[in-house]
């Protein structure tokens, strides 16, 4: 019996003994502004997951900025063993460069978005300006505060949504829409780089009647800095979908393929989808989704590939240079 | 040429007023004078240190030995370990070439030690990257033979040495230049090698003026922002030195850690304020003594 006991130690040893006793792996996230938090509760948990699975200890850095200086600095080598950015197009430009296939949203479901999420407005309490949708915005005196979208995944989303509902009011058309995003755009008071620091001079410098935001970072400011806002959902807004990949020239060369992949998996858990959920992520399992479902308010919601033929199209129509938005938008124009 | 430096000698602490505006005028100036001080840099100085202590001390200390922080001021001050030397390495023999041989093109070097003064530190940052990153010139090399410049420690050691050099250089050129050349040759002619030149005439004379530069220097390299932010990364715990991890927990809504990870930097102000001072007064007196030795020499 003992015997026995001992032999099947030796045995185990044996098997773990090829790649030493529990390895320390590192990964590193590349990620947009707003999911800071998200990734913060999601490494601990997925640190323990695959601790318990495979007995390794796996740490995982964050690396946090708008989405398209992300992708740059991706594309200049900074080696992300995955990304989780805030819309397909930037990880495109990323396959551009042969990084990752250009198929890699084929590679996990729902477009590889583990959660989705939409634009919202965040006003100062009581809504003084009276601000209920899109239309509201284009009136001459309200001070709009969004990022850049030639940097920031958000801001162009949040373009894109102002974009969407002037084409879908009746008699709607491209020039009509390119006249009040122009509106709209011609309120802008600050525009930042970043979906954070738009937030922090919306919140905390106290600049502007209405921040156009993701609608977990609305949440998020909510939660963190008290009950100085409140939320406005418009009559129709997008369905941001922000995906994740893992980068294969940076796994392949590192070795850390299997870790990676797993670490994406794991967010389509119902623990992944949990923790996306508790951080103001829409999840897609339903019955997560379900659980949450007063949380989100339900709008209509139009998707980029309906509205604008996909992110490439949408990139390159309305945020290349000297596009739509280039044209729109001049800063320190007259209003 | 001893007329055109005859200042030195003459010059008291304390002249004779040469202004004869009423009182009114001085009163005002100085008022506007101390009120712009006032509000522009006492206040917000103070802020960050009320801020940094709503809490209490404990908290304080708390958010400072947190890991992240930890490793931001550990990586701080490694990349200045590693910059100040080499700038003071470079800056002495810059100057030195400069101030006591003449050569063609020293003009033009003058004028490039300058550059890093007069270009926009996101330039500074982004000309490594247009270098070493993975679509740079020497990306693919340095892809292959695996060496991380760009979003590393060498990266951003680069941009700080970078946006640094000019500082004690620039402070040795016009010492040195006062200080001419007779003391080394004299040196020279009684027998002295090169090296015993250098220690034991040239560094005693302007150890004051180069400490003054390096400390300059120092508090560049710990406090910059926009070029390290651009070869940065921002992984947290990895690339973020104090600066950018100021931004970071900002950004997160943790103003306590926030204004207290700025209040060590803003410490260093104070301090490098301080020795600045103390220094820049032996540095003075050095040049002074300089410039009056060698008018005195040269009216004999």
């Amino acid at each position: 019996m003992k015997l026995k006991a001992l032999f099947s130690v030796l045995a185990a040893t044996a098997l773990i003994g090829g790649n030493a006793l529990a390895a320390d792996v590192e990964l590193l996230n590349v990620s947009y502004d707003p999911t800071r938090e998200l990734y913060q509760d999601y490494n601990a948990a997925f640190a323990k997951y695959w601790k318990a699975k495979t007995g390794d200890n796996v740490k995982i850095s964050q690396s946090h900025g708008g989405a398209g200086k992300q992708a740059r600095a991706v594309i200049d080598g900074l080696e992300a063993d995955v990304v989780t950015l805030a819309l397909a197009y930037d990880i495109d430009a990323i396959a551009d460069r042969n990084l990752i296939p250009q198929d890699w949203q084929k590679r996990l479901p729902h477009n590889a978005s583990p959660y989705t999420s939409t634009i919202v407005f965040l006003v100062r309490k009581g809504n003084p300006k009276n601000l209920k949708d899109w239309s509201d915005l284009a009136k001459p005196g309200i001070e709009i505060i969004t990022p850049n979208p030639k940097t920031s995944g958000g801001a162009r989303w949040n373009y894109l949504a102002a974009w969407a509902y002037a084409l879908q009011q009746p008699g709607g058309n491209e020039a009509k829409a390119k006249e009040f995003v122009g509106q709209i755009y011609r309120n802008v008071k600050v525009l930042d780089s970043g979906a954070r620091g738009s937030t922090t001079t919306f919140a905390e410098r106290g600049i502007g009647d209405v921040l156009l935001a993701w609608e977990n970072e609305a949440y998020l400011s909510l939660k963190e800095l008290g009950d100085k806002f409140e939320i406005v959902v418009p009559s129709l807004s997008i369905l941001a979908e922000p995906p994740i990949t893992v980068v294969d020239k940076v796994v392949d060369k590192r070795g850390t393929r299997k870790v990676a992949q797993a670490y994406l998996e794991y967010l389509y858990s119902p623990e992944g989808q949990e923790i996306a959920a508790r951080n103001f992520y829409r999840p897609q399992d339903p019955k997560i989704s379900a659980k949450y479902a007063d949380k989100f308010v339900k709008t209509r919601l139009i998707t980029i590939d309906q509205v604008f033929g996909g992110w490439r199209n949408a990139q390159k129509v309305h945020f290349s240079d000297g596009g739509v938005f280039d044209q729109i938008y001049a800063p320190g124009a007259k209003r | 040429m001893s007329a055109s430096i005859a200042l030195p000698g003459a010059t008291d602490r304390y002249e004779a007023p040469s202004t004869r505006e009423p009182l009114w005028v001085k009163v005002t100036l100085i008022t506007l004078a101390l009120s712009f001080f006032a509000v522009f840099l006492l206040l917000p100085l103070g802020t960050v240190f009320a801020e940094a202590l709503r809490k209490g001390w404990g908290t304080y200390l708390t958010v400072l030995v947190e890991p992240d922080a930890l490793a931001s001021i550990r990586l701080t001050l490694l990349v200045a370990a590693i910059a100040v030397p080499l700038n003071l390495v470079f800056g002495v023999a810059a100057a030195w070439a400069i101030a006591k041989f003449e050569f063609p093109g020293k003009r033009l070097l003058i004028t490039f030690i300058d550059l890093p003064f007069s270009v926009s530190p996101v330039i500074s940052g982004l000309i490594y990257v247009l270098m070493f990153g993975a679509q740079g010139w020497f990306g693919p090399w340095l892809a292959e033979h695996d060496v991380k410049i760009i979003f590393a420690v060498p990266g951003i050691v680069l941009a700080t040495v970078f946006v640094t050099f000019p500082f004690v250089a620039r402070e040795l050129i016009p010492l040195m230049e006062a200080q001419g050349t007779e003391e080394e040759e004299a040196a020279v002619v009684l027998g002295a090698s090169g090296w015993q030149v250098f220690w034991h005439t040239t560094l005693p004379n302007i150890k004051w003026g180069l400490l003054y530069g390096v400390i300059l220097c120092n508090a560049r390299a710990m406090g910059e922002f926009g070029a390290v932010s651009v070869v940065s990364g921002h992984i947290r715990g990895k690339t973020n030195t104090m600066p950018l991890h100021v931004e970071i927990l900002y950004n997160e809504y943790n103003y306590a850690a926030a204004f207290a990870v700025a209040s060590l930097l803003a410490l260093l102000a104070l301090v490098t304020l301080g020795l600045k001072a103390l220094v820049e007064r032996q540095a003075n007196r050095q040049r002074r003594e300089a410039l009056r030795e060698r008018a005195e020499s040269s009216g004999e």
